[in-house]
């Protein structure tokens, strides 16, 4: 059991660090939250550079076009970005966490090459269209069903949630091509252009009043049959193997992020005098620990994928039950700390409180996490 | 880097459960509980043998020569058995007082404001002061005996763990060398109790939601139950990672946030074994009250709530 990182960890990191110090003061002004071409553009550039840094696709496999790096290297990775205060994944995410290592999962060759290097170059921008009004936890439900005609699928239904949806160029859609099958059985993964006719896109509002995702309305949209990744109706598992990257190391930076942000409460406190309250200052300390712990935990599950070859473990929901509380909680410190000003939609952290309220919704909701650990890592009896 | 349990860390945690399975298991730990709460000296003696309390003594000196991560090991053990005694004190005075190596000396600790566990059986005591740790022992050993004499006996929260209550003057003993981390280190080892304990008893509570049926099926199905077990986990690993680590930095606001999370973990993981039992977690019978027990008690020693909350404050920036 050790904590030290090796030499050529270390060397990994200077490296890194030197990179990015000469990278980043070359980064133009980044744009506002509505701004969703200049957002996109921003983003793909920054993986421009990663890629042309060979840092893109970092943990991807070798032969999937990425740099095969350990589950440590994708960490300090992760820690020394965020760090430096490098621009997030952004755009990117749905590419490089969910639909790409899924293609390279489960991808034909020709489907590996056609779709992969434009994610790691940055060129081409995915979104992710699985929630459906009527199935978000229960995501086995989705109705959006998929017809063959010929060598076409025809698609109807609609999604919801969808992340840049209006600027990606491909969606990684789950749809039903079997409806009479058992509900897990007739699903299947597929690739779908954005621009194909018969997609409309409508923006949501979400309760901080920025647009960070969008319904999606598919019309009879054909989709070739050549783009179905997985056999058909084996759509589920496909989809599994990407879930679970999901919650592997997705958040790393997220956490160095916190830490960051209660040093800053506590330097905050201090200067507007709050500190003197011990109560306000005890609830700071114990978020100190909190967030110490959930760092620790982040490495001790790194330790596991290393061990067990990268595959990521049942712990990351673990992690994000934690982890998820723990951010709003963060927040709800800061409102403190914020006193009369934590009203002021202006002042720092005001709409991190606001943003912070998915945290135990998005990407599997806490109680659907809490039935994940019971379940799958305790043993408990599936419900009914 | 690598933040897992090696080959020989693993061996030792089995190793010490086997041994204290076979020394101190649930019929031993029942007739203890029955039959009154002195320290078992052959028992004490057992675990001096098997290098319990000299682990981290040189071995030029006849310990066994490991670090604090292994100790965190054992300790995790022994708060999952619940056997009792002044184990920590003892294993921190190994190499200092005479006979705490091998099993020979019950050491317990005086710390300011604090009850004394196990005053009855001690032979000698670390009185935690401000910057430094001084041992009543020995030559002073009369001064065991006379704070015996002044102390009060409490009756005591804990069936395990007898407690006294000192109000008498306490003789200045001797220095302890090297004991300036002493306050950290015992922090450490009691959260590891608790991380042991807030394991077993999230392993009880899932094992009775599985066996006992109401509505015609295993209360475990029921998501009420499940949601309890799930967020025991979630407590006891949290606060594995943060004693793991805490005890490869030995970093002082790593060790007051890992014994803030533990305990936190071993009492609230009690308390929802506890209810998962229903009925049966209310007696006496059940053995969920012990950890609960014990768990409060350590919840104060070494490093408490609020000293932890304030210093892990400090450490920001």
């Amino acid at each position: 059991m050790d904590l030290a990182y090796t030499e050529a960890e270390e060397e990994f990191r200077a490296r890194l660090r030197e990179w990015l110090a000469s990278v980043l003061p070359t980064l133009p002004a980044k744009p506002g939250p509505d701004d969703w071409p200049g957002r996109r553009a921003y983003d793909t550039a920054w993986q421009r550079m990663l890629y042309d840094a060979g840092y893109a696709g970092l943990h991807w496999p070798v032969d999937a076009g990425g740099r095969g790096a350990t589950p440590t290297q994708h960490l300090i990775f992760l820690e020394e970005t965020e760090k430096a205060g490098a621009p997030y994944v952004g755009a990117n995410f749905v590419g490089l966490l969910h639909a790409g290592p899924t293609i390279a999962a489960e991808g034909t060759a020709g489907q590996r090459a056609r779709w992969l290097p434009p994610v790691l170059r940055g060129d081409e921008i995915w979104c992710q269209g699985f929630s459906e009004p009527d199935a978000g936890s229960d995501l086995a439900s989705l109705r959006t069903r998929a017809v063959r005609d010929g060598d076409h699928y025809v698609v109807s239904g609609s999604k919801i949630w969808t992340s840049h949806a209006e600027v990606a160029d491909w969606c990684e859609l789950l749809v039903r091509t079997d409806p009479a099958a058992p509900r897990h059985r007739g699903i299947s993964w597929l690739a779908m252009e954005m621009d194909a006719p018969g997609v409309t896109v409508r923006p949501l509002r979400t309760l901080a009043g920025s647009t960070e995702f969008a319904e999606m309305f598919l019309d009879e949209v054909r989709v070739p049959v050549s783009h179905r990744v997985g056999a058909e109706n084996d759509g589920w598992r496909v989809t599994m193997v990407t879930l679970s990257f999901e919650r592997g190391t997705a958040f790393v930076g997220e956490v160095v992020a916190c830490r960051r942000t209660l040093d800053a409460l506590a330097a905050e406190a201090r200067t507007n005098g709050r500190w003197d309250d011990p109560v306000l200052r005890r609830r700071l300390g114990r978020l100190n620990a909190e967030l110490r712990a959930l760092w620790r935990l982040t490495q001790w599950n790194v330790g596991e994928a290393q061990r067990t070859g990268g595959v990521p473990g049942t712990g990351g929901s673990v992690f994000k039950l934690r982890y998820s509380h723990a951010r709003q909680e963060l927040y709800e410190a800061a409102a403190e700390v914020l006193g009369a000003d934590s009203g002021d939609l202006d002042r720092e952290w005001v709409l991190d409180r606001l943003s912070s309220l998915s945290y135990t919704i998005a990407a599997g909701t806490s109680q659907i996490q809490r039935n994940i650990v019971a379940e799958r890592i305790l043993g408990l009896p599936k419900g009914r | 880097m690598d933040f897992q349990l090696s080959d020989d860390q693993r061996a030792l945690g089995a190793g010490t459960r086997e041994l204290l399975a076979k020394c101190f298991g649930r019929d031993r730990m029942r007739a203890a509980l029955d039959g009154g709460t002195g320290i078992d000296r052959a028992l004490w003696r057992e675990l001096g043998e098997s290098g319990f309390f000299a682990l981290r003594l040189p071995e030029a000196q006849g310990g066994v020569g490991l670090g604090l991560p292994e100790s965190v090991l054992l300790f995790e053990e022994v708060g999952r058995s619940l056997l009792p005694g002044p184990l920590i004190a003892t294993h921190l005075a190994a190499g200092a007082v005479k006979g705490a190596a091998e099993g020979g000396a019950v050491v317990t600790v005086l710390d300011a404001g604090q009850p004394v566990e196990h005053l009855g059986d001690a032979d000698a005591l670390l009185v935690l002061g401000p910057g430094e740790v001084r041992v009543l022992t020995g030559g002073t050993a009369r001064d065991v005996a006379r704070i015996r004499e002044s102390a009060r006996p409490v009756r005591s929260l804990d069936p395990f763990t007898p407690v006294w209550r000192v109000t008498g003057p306490v003789g200045p003993g001797e220095p302890l060398p090297g004991a300036e981390r002493l306050r950290e280190e015992g922090a450490l080892l009691a959260a590891a109790e608790q991380l042991g304990s807030a394991s077993r008893t999230t392993e009880m509570a899932v094992r009775y939601a599985g066996e006992r049926e109401q509505f015609g099926s295993p209360i475990g199905s029921f998501q009420a139950v499940k949601h309890l077990c799930a967020e025991m986990l979630v407590r006891a690993e949290l606060a594995r990672a943060a004693v793991y680590a805490a005890a490869l930095t030995e970093d002082r606001a790593e060790i007051a946030g890992a014994k803030l999370l533990a305990d936190e973990a071993a009492v609230r993981n009690a308390r929802d074994c506890l209810q998962v039992h229903g009925g049966m977690g209310f007696t006496w019978e059940a053995d969920v009250h012990l950890h609960l027990k014990r768990a409060w008690l350590r919840s104060g020693r070494w490093i408490a709530a609020a000293a932890a909350e304030e210093a892990l404050a400090a450490d920001l920036c």
